[in-house]
């Protein structure tokens, strides 16, 4: 393990010794001090908080009177499965993720190739310029883009109008629109999974591309040959994350809809129906079950995901 | 093949020339093509800025007022006996464009005044006065941030913000920085299982553990409080350990075990051996926790519901926001506030930012 031998690692025999054994000891001791913090965290804000919401999910638990928690069997699960806003709001979530879900992979993977090109001048200064909405703070993000997408005096619409389309859409006051506005509300995230990908494209061998230009490969096929499988881990990971990210959707459309998830429900997600019926209303056991229920589609995914991975994500190291 | 029937192509047509055409073709294309694209993601930007220093007179012009903050010019002209103000125009004459002030406007002719010279005598043009441009002059109003800053009482938000963000920045340094350094140099039975767990926490939906901790906190009395807010991240947390370990692990163990011998014991290596190395480290953690304190918005929405004077910036605004939606060169104003100290720091601090998101992103 080490590079320089010391007193302890020299002699196999010695470590057998006492003394060795209980400096062991000691550093494994010490080891688990260090690491109570998120021991500790981990149990207290994560795997109970786990357990005690499945628990919560059979319960009629409210904060308005928690002594009166009386367990309510499989009913939040049965009324879940009946509540035409719940199922709404599943289905704006997929549809919405379904949407967005190809932007959030390839727009990363375009910035990266082009600031990777050899092409681009003044690198630094484009990397900075698409990362920098990344740190936006989401509220001033979004008060931004309802302002830019004003269906009137917003900017997209006065240059849409002057390329000639005279009836550009009302992004935020059409339910059909207002999926597509928050995608391109989600352009601005893109500067971590860009990071990410560019590092990544960095670290191809240039060995690759040399070897295929010998054998004719040109510029497109080099890319989905070589780059596309080179990235795809990083690729994988974009996934994961967006995913995930999409299940919990919530600032931009309450923000943007002033909770409400209008026009007609058509942004009205998942996590704004749990948070309405959590804390506004208070009927903690059944967005107890709600949020469960998300967990449940978080896991399968993440298992589809991964079991499929093995096709497409090509790991360099064999790992 | 063009080539040969033409009087001068050996030169051009050469391989070095076709290359370098080809390669400023190249070079001409993806600088185009990027341009286009940092134009569009800088579009609302501009949107911003342009409304936050508007009057409340230009926006209500709607759709066909102009885009930058601008006034139409009105020239007072005293011809002896009153004040007129007159309108300004763009008016064509000899092939020159003046900026004139209209003192009669007929569907025929047109008398102007000359601004810069107003006792000269009065021009008359031929033409419909309604086929003129009316002149406008760049005009910011640059109160429009004082009165937002003043409206949404700026500095209480700020300081709230600034409390929250730095305690529990302190609170996910100490407890990020042990658990890495548990991680990256002790040997613990399970070491490995247990940071699958701690890096399967990253993609845990934030939802699932929601209720129950909101619960308990309510329970003891913390909901309405800092508390929340502040408490947990002294627990460490997935993304700082991942960090701090990746970069603990590039650091010589011999400087540990020099400092073993000189009879130092874990905690003496951790504050006396591996921090005074890690300062990059460190202070990028910082600041990604700074940054997610400044644009947390869920957890201060549920925890201070109903307490005003204890909200961050992002509550504050989004109420702000919303009351004062019908004026929308305030609520662009107090979003252009809320955003320039995480650009500020990110700006100054971008080294660190930018390898801190390729560390915890690639090595994963």
């Amino acid at each position: 393990m080490t590079s320089v031998p010391t007193p302890i690692s020299t002699n196999p025999i010695a470590l057998r010794t006492r003394r060795q054994a209980s400096i062991y000891e000691q550093q494994r001791r010490w080891g688990w001090i260090f690491l109570s913090p998120w021991l500790i965290g981990f149990f207290a804000f994560t795997f109970i908080p786990i357990v005690a919401s499945l628990i919560f999910s059979f319960t009629d638990f409210t904060l308005t009177r928690p002594d009166r928690i009386s367990f309510v069997g499989l009913n939040n699960w049965l009324k879940l499965f009946n509540d035409p806003l719940a199922l709404n709001a599943l289905r704006v979530t997929i549809g919405f993720a379904l949407l967005s879900l190809p932007v959030a992979i390839a727009l990363p993977v375009l910035l990266a190739a082009l600031l990777n090109s050899k092409y681009l001048l003044g690198k630094p200064f484009f990397r900075l310029l698409f990362y920098l909405p990344y740190m936006v703070p989401a509220i001033s993000g979004i008060f931004i883009w309802q302002a830019f997408l004003n269906g009137q005096t917003g900017w997209l619409n006065r240059l849409l109008r002057l390329m000639g389309i005279s009836e550009p859409p009302n992004w935020l006051g059409n339910e059909f629109w207002i999926g597509p506005a928050m995608v391109l509300m989600g352009v601005w995230g893109v500067g971590n999974a860009m990071l990410i990908t560019l590092a990544t494209l960095q670290g191809v061998p240039q060995e690759l591309y040399d070897a295929a230009k010998v054998d004719g490969a040109d510029a497109v096929k080099a890319f989905f040959k070589i780059t596309l499988p080179m990235i795809s881990p990083v690729i994988f990971y974009n996934l994961i994350l967006s995913v995930i990210g999409l299940l919990q959707y919530f600032v931009v459309p309450y923000v943007l809809t002033r909770g409400t998830g209008n026009p007609n429900g058509a942004a009205y997600f998942f996590n704004m129906h749990l948070y309405r019926t959590a804390f506004l209303f208070q009927d903690m056991g059944y967005g107890a079950t709600m949020a469960w229920f998300i967990f449940l589609i978080a896991i399968v995914l993440t298992i589809i995901l991964f079991a499929t991975s093995r096709r497409w994500v090509y790991y360099a190291g064999g790992e | 093949m063009a080539a040969i029937s033409q009087p001068r192509p050996a030169v051009i047509l050469s391989p070095y020339y076709v290359k370098q055409l080809r390669k400023f073709t190249a070079i001409a294309l993806v600088m185009l093509f990027t341009s286009l694209i940092a134009f569009v993601y800088l579009l609302p930007f501009g949107n911003m800025v342009t409304i936050a220093l508007r009057d409340q007179e230009s926006l209500a012009g709607g759709p066909d007022s102009p885009i930058l903050p601008m006034k139409q010019i009105f020239y007072e002209y005293n011809d002896g006996q009153r004040t007129q103000r007159l309108e300004v125009f763009n008016v064509p004459i000899d092939g020159e464009v003046r900026q004139l002030a209209a003192l009669t406007k007929r569907r025929t002719s047109v008398v102007f005044i000359d601004p810069n010279n107003p006792n000269a005598e009065p021009i008359t043009w031929q033409g419909n006065w309604r086929s003129l441009q009316p002149a406008y002059a760049f005009s910011a109003r640059w109160e429009n941030f004082p009165e937002a800053w003043n409206m949404i009482n700026f500095p209480l938000l700020f300081r709230n913000t600034f409390i929250i963000a730095f305690v529990g920045m302190i609170g996910t340094l100490l407890s990020s920085i042990s658990v890495a350094y548990a991680f990256a140099r002790f040997p613990i039975p399970g070491k490995n299982w247990l940071f699958i767990v701690l890096i399967g926490t990253i993609i845990l939906p934030g939802q699932v553990t929601l209720i129950p901790t909101y619960a308990f906190f309510a329970s003891i009395g913390w909901t309405g409080t800092w508390l929340p807010l502040i408490v947990p991240h002294f627990f460490a947390n997935a993304y700082n350990v991942f960090l701090l370990r990746q970069f603990f692990l590039t650091l010589p163990r011999e400087l540990d075990e020099a400092a073993m011998i000189d009879g130092a014991g874990p905690f003496r290596i951790l504050t006396h051996v591996i921090v005074p190395q890690s300062w990059a480290a460190i202070i990028t953690v910082g600041l990604f926790h700074f940054v997610w304190a400044w644009n947390d918005y869920f957890g201060p929405l549920i925890y201070l519901l109903g307490q005003p004077d204890l909200q961050p910036i992002s509550v504050g605004v989004q109420i702000f926001n919303f009351r004062y939606a019908p004026r929308p060169e305030l609520v662009q104003a107090t979003s252009l506030m809320a955003m320039l100290l995480p650009i500020f720091l990110f700006l100054l601090a971008q080294r660190f930012f930018m390898r801190g998101v390729v560390i915890t992103g690639v090595e994963k």
